[in-house]
């Protein structure tokens, strides 16, 4: 289906030892977890020492790689081949808790505290919009100076853009070194200088923020960020030298995409943004692509001889039309089975195409980007024979 | 005013959750335009300031302001034809001006919080501030009247929200008790407050748009329980999306297909290599009998919430206005509007 584009080659990838992290990106539900989880299955029964970091996994497939509970440790993988050397662990990324040893590990234990218990803290760290990216990363971070895995494949929060887990990190930095919380950190540290211009719209803010929030929320906030601020150069650091790591050698990204034009749209746009930051892309992942086997009758003729068999006076199959076609000659059992047939050959066909035209739209845009198009499984992937199926699909394994 | 009950005869405020790219834009909208007949005046709204209405209906982004954008299906039978979909973009910015506006006469000072940094402040340390926000202009709307008299009509017939995804809906409704502790005290507090009031009355019904795949029914299915656990709030019916019918009535699914009785239909029809072809054709037959059995299950697993349940075919075109209006007849059809 795309000649010119060159096959992504996830064997190769794998078997490379000197890779060391894959990140799988893409918009909400095209397969992330799903990818990420089936390459390091794979990779282990091929001998790696692998950590798959993932996020949100749906709750069969997590119980399947033992994933009970949401203890943010990797645990390791039951059931997966050791004949090649290797091993899998895998975890569930819990942001919440991912956020708090950070507070812990930069922070004395009483400020610590502190911090925890502040009602901004916790808004903050269960629900901003970037935390779940930034905890995603700090994770990763953490995972790769342990020094544990010799392989990392790394799964990215749900997310309408793949670009999120690339920015959200940076919002976060810029959200916490933005103006109004250095305004807010004034009455705290009275000794910095600063401008009437300032002095006055600190004023406008705390009195109308007063005003909306009463004075107990405001104090609470102040309080956050005084006790925040000591950590904010720690988490910055921490950030970029991550976003490092991404850029590496190392790294490679597998962008997944659904043959949907939403889907398509967002991965271009990863894709273009991974060139300009810099960061190895290894190819796309086209997920769930419907493959009709009978190519060679098409959807005008299997539609046309579903009509000789069972004629549909408004061209739709049986169990959708209300009322039966009483006024035609009732046909032969067999020959509703194959109309039904052949109008279902029709739909797959039809749909095929077009998912066949949508790809286009992304190959003859980047004809350089490897790619490997993953079959529909009739069923969703819940365990490690699935998995182990999606790898073999990833691999372009028959 | 018609005379056909529906399943949500006393609702004005519909809410529209479901799992990220389930359809709940679409629904939301379809909905809207159900609402939308016998003259009825219906207000829809986008809660997540991502324009995504405006794609929907092929127009340059909305402004934070309240604009015709459809009207509904014609009655055909006297009373008044279709009535009129308006639609409103919310973001946070625009509501806090608003709130400062309307309850402090501030507009001026919330532009100076704006550039300060204030709704950034709000939408991000404090995301429980601005859904209030976002929350209490969509019950503003529900509850405006025409002339500020308790007896006057409403300005709105129904109003549609769509809404965050169901991971979130709780916590945006401001049912979750760990948002509370963000507002303790102070006029946000009684705002809250008095938001809830609507959202947990018989007024308004929360609606989840799921597809027949794992994991949208599985967040449907805790977000439900998780809703049931609110005292009041009211958790409304359940849209299956993108439904495929299946092409053979269930019993006949079920059967080994006959591969050599299929072989001469074929040939019967005019199909040449119809032996080949058989096994081809009784081989997609196969994989959509399993798939139609999996989302039978699935189905089940959804009936057993006990909620209300429709379903929207999934338009093989793609979706356009025609196909809006499609889907708003088929919610008309099965009662839901
Ligand atoms: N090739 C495939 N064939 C059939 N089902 C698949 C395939 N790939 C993924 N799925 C199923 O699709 C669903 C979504 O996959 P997955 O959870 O991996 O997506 P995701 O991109 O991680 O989603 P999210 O953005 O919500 O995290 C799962 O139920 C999974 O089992
Ligand atoms: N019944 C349907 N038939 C065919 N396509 C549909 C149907 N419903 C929705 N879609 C398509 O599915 C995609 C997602 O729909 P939509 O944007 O409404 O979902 P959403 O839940 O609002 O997504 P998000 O979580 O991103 O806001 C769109 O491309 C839409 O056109
Ligand atoms: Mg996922
Ligand atoms: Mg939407």
């Amino acid at each position: 289906m795309t000649p010119e584009n060159p096959r992504l080659d996830v064997d190769r990838i794998i078997d490379d030892r000197r890779a060391r992290i894959i990140v799988c990106c893409g918009s909400g539900g095209v397969g992330k977890t799903t990818t990420a989880a089936a390459i390091g299955l794979r990779a282990a029964e091929r001998g790696r020492q692998v950590c798959v970091l993932t996020v949100d996994p749906a709750r069969r497939l997590a119980q399947s790689m033992g994933l009970t509970s949401l203890d943010n440790t990797p645990r390791r993988v039951d059931g997966v081949s050791v004949e090649a050397g290797g091993s899998m662990h895998a975890m569930m990324l819990d942001m919440k808790r991912t956020f708090d040893e950070v507070v812990e590990a930069h922070a004395d234990p009483a400020r610590a505290a502190q911090i925890l218990a502040n009602p901004f803290y916790q808004a903050l760290s269960s629900s901003f919009a970037g935390t779940q990216e930034y905890m995603a990363m700090e994770k990763l971070g953490q995972l790769r100076t342990s020094g544990e895995w010799d392989l990392i494949v790394v799964d990215t929060p749900p997310s309408r853009s793949a670009l999120d887990f690339l920015d959200a990190p940076e919002r976060l930095g810029r959200f916490l070194d933005g103006r109004l919380i250095k305004l807010l950190l004034t009455p705290a540290k009275a000794t910095r200088p600063f401008t009437k211009v300032l002095n006055a719209g600190f004023s406008v803010v705390t009195g109308t923020l007063t005003k909306i929030l009463g004075a107990q929320v405001l104090r609470d906030a102040q309080t956050f960020v005084t006790a925040f601020d000591t950590m904010f150069g720690g988490f910055r650091e921490r950030a970029e030298a991550t976003y490092r790591l991404l850029q590496a050698p190392g790294t490679s990204f597998l962008v997944v995409a659904a043959p949907e034009p939403d889907a398509l749209r967002e991965a271009s746009y990863f894709v273009e943004r991974l060139d300009e930051e810099r960061m190895p892309l290894a190819g796309l992942v086209l997920n769930r692509v419907h493959r009709p086997t009978a190519t060679r009758l098409s959807a005008a003729r299997s539609l046309a001889a579903a009509e000789t068999l069972e004629p549909m006076p408004n061209g739709s199959s049986a169990a959708e039309s209300s009322q039966p076609p009483s006024q035609l000659p009732e046909p032969a059992p067999a020959d509703v089975v194959a109309a039904a047939a052949l109008r279902l050959h029709a739909a797959r066909m039809n749909l095929g195409e077009r998912e066949q035209r949508v790809a286009v739209t992304f190959t003859s845009a980047y004809p350089a980007v490897p790619i490997l198009e993953v079959p529909a499984l009739p069923e969703d992937v819940h365990d490690l024979a699935g998995l182990r199926r999606v790898g073999e699909l990833l691999a372009d394994e028959p | 005013m018609t005379a056909r009950d529906t399943d949500w005869d006393g609702v004005r405020l519909h809410v529209v959750t479901g799992k990220g790219g389930t359809g709940k834009t679409t629904v939301a909208a379809a909905l809207a335009l159900a609402l939308a007949h016998g003259g009825r005046k219906v207000l829809l709204i986008e809660a997540e300031g991502r324009q995504g209405i405006a794609r929907l209906f092929d127009r340059p982004p909305l402004p934070y302001e309240e604009r015709k954008i459809a009207i509904g299906p014609g009655s055909g039978g006297g009373s008044g034809g279709g009535g009129d979909v308006f639609a409103l973009a919310i973001d946070p910015e625009g509501a806090l001006l608003d709130y400062l506006q309307m309850f402090y006469g501030m507009r001026s000072a919330g532009r100076a919080l704006t550039r300060l940094g204030m709704v950034d402040f709000a939408t991000t340390i404090a995301p429980g501030l601005s859904d209030v926000l976002v929350t209490g202009k969509a019950t503003e709307a529900t509850r405006r009247r025409a002339t500020p008299s308790r007896t006057d009509k409403y300005v709105y017939d129904a109003v549609v929200m769509d809404a965050p995804p169901t991971g979130r809906i709780a916590r945006f409704l401001n049912v979750s008790t760990e948002v509370s502790g963000l507002a303790k005290v102070g006029p946000i507090r009684s705002h809250a407050d008095s938001v809830a009031n609507v959202i947990r009355s018989p007024q308004t019904a929360v609606h989840f748009v799921s597809t027949l795949e794992e994991m949208p029914v599985q967040e449907t299915l805790d977000g439900i329980a998780e809703l049931n656990e609110v005292k009041g709030m009211q958790v409304g019916g359940i849209m299956i999306n993108m439904a495929r019918p299946a092409v053979l009535p269930r019993e006949e699914l079920k059967k080994e297909p006959d591969i050599a009785a299929l072989a001469s239909s074929l040939a019967r029809a005019g199909l040449r290599s119809a032996d080949s072809l058989a096994g081809a054709l009784a081989a997609e037959l196969d994989e959509h009998a399993r798939h139609v059995e999996l989302t039978d299950r699935r189905r089940a697993e959804l009936t057993a919430a006990g909620q209300p349940m429709y379903e929207l075919r999934l338009c093989t075109g793609g979706i356009d206005l025609a196909a809006l209006h499609g889907l708003a007849a088929q919610l008309r059809e099965q009662g839901a509007a």
